[in-house]
């Protein structure tokens, strides 16, 4: 369990361009936060970073647990959550499949994936192949893995926006169980998240 | 169950659902063994002279098949992100899909390498240790042909690539592969040349995995 997430004077580059410089935030536990800024302005790349996938060019990133620093590496394996546009399911493998493996991968169990389907409603749909859900049932089946295997770090890339008005609703429930936990989001959006959140611009 | 048996489990249902499985590098490899008495004759003495290095020509571009798609598809469907953010290394996670894509190629070629090899004209006596080369052969290209597919991710087009990459890595083993049945044939010993390929397969197993796992980080960032 971390207790925060410090991100100092971070800047990240693509290519030639640097998306963003001297970026700092600081997440606490119970808290989120939500990324806004144009197309291209890098909130992807920031929940990239922050994950582990891209090396900024410069600044830091500090999980913070109950004890002080922890090993970046280590930390994200153990607290973060990523859900964003590509969601690593199978399309030829049925959803049940799909869900229960990214549980147990990322530390859940069996019994809690199927009660995480039950809570997205997708129970009906788990033993159907992934190439056949839409859009929605695909990132509903997203977040029933991260339901399923409790994760301090929540970083969702547009988590609505596939997503149905009631589905909506039922994520920002979610969201809000989520954090009273102790939990933390960091969430890329366009759209405004159902629940009460600090808004952060990136600005290039 | 650990987690680990959960990763090889799902590793090895993906491969084999991917591109045919087993009958695809199998069915390759028997037709193309074929066409060797179709072009050269069916003179029995010839064609033994040249059945070991053959069969392991062979063997080594069988192995080649369905290697782009070990480590593309979780890269492009953002498996891969997810992989990254679990429990084991992604050396483990490498690791664990060259076992897979050996299971589907490495593992059915070893069974099929003795019986075309004898029928190209190999002395049956040497089925058992044409079936060990072929399967620490096996081992080889498998955790080499990963570390190809790895290197040539985020490249569109990354078949030819990887063999290019590959083949000549894959040299070692067609060597010692050779050598070992042609040296059994010629009554010779034939230890040393498998010595040498389980060695190599080793290796590969020990090495290749740090770098197919930096191969994939790179490909992320």
């Amino acid at each position: 369990m971390i207790s925060a997430l410090k991100i100092e004077d971070l800047a990240i580059q693509r290519g030639e361009r640097v998306l963003f410089r001297n970026f700092s935030l600081e997440i606490a536990a119970g808290e989120a936060v939500a990324l806004i800024g144009a197309n291209g302005a890098g909130k992807t790349s920031l929940l990239r970073a922050v994950a582990g996938f891209l090396r900024p060019i410069a600044g830091s990133l500090t999980f913070i647990g109950a004890d002080g620093p922890l090993p970046a590496d280590d930390a994200r394996r153990a607290v973060c959550h990523m859900v964003g546009h590509q969601d690593g399911l199978k399309p030829g493998r049925r959803a049940r499949e799909e869900l229960i493996f990214q549980a147990r991968w990322t530390g859940g169990d069996e019994p809690a994936a199927l009660a995480a389907a039950a809570r997205l409603g997708i129970t009906r749909l788990l033993d159907l192949e992934v190439r056949v859900l839409s859009a929605g049932q695909r990132r509903r089946l997203a977040l029933a893995r991260i339901i399923a295997s409790p994760r301090a770090l929540w970083l969702l890339d547009e988590p609505l926006a596939p997503l149905d008005a009631a589905s909506r609703a039922l994520v920002g429930t979610l969201m809000t169980e989520h954090l009273d936990g102790g939990g933390m989001i960091l969430a890329a959006v366009h759209d405004p998240l159902p629940i009460a959140v600090r808004t952060v611009e990136i600005v290039g | 169950m650990t987690v680990l048996m959960v990763l090889i489990r799902r590793e090895l249902s993906l491969a084999w659902a991917r591109g045919g499985g087993a009958l695809l590098a199998v069915g390759f490899f028997v037709a193309a063994a074929v066409m060797l008495p179709l072009s050269l004759g069916p003179a029995p003495a010839r064609l033994a002279a040249v059945s070991a290095g053959v069969t392991w020509v062979v063997l080594s571009l069988a192995s080649l098949l369905s290697l782009d798609r070990m480590f593309e598809r979780d890269f492009d469907d953002g498996a891969l992100d997810l992989l990254a953010l679990g429990p084991l290394p992604l050396e483990v996670v490498a690791a664990v899909k060259c076992l897979a894509q050996w299971t589907v190629s490495g593992a059915p070629l070893s069974i099929a390498a003795p019986v075309v090899a004898v029928a190209l004209g190999a002395r049956p006596e040497a089925a058992p240790m044409i079936f060990v080369a072929a399967a620490l052969g096996g081992l080889a290209f498998a955790f080499l042909g990963g570390t190809g597919a790895a290197l040539a991710l985020a490249s569109r087009r990354g078949g030819v690539l990887i063999a290019v990459i590959v083949l000549p890595l894959l040299t070692p083993p067609v060597i010692f592969g050779g050598a070992a049945i042609s040296n059994f044939a010629d009554r010779l010993p034939w230890i040393t040349a498998v010595s040498l390929l389980a060695a190599y397969a080793l290796a590969c197993v020990a090495l290749t995995p740090f770098a197919m796992a930096g191969a994939c980080r790179n490909a992320q960032s």
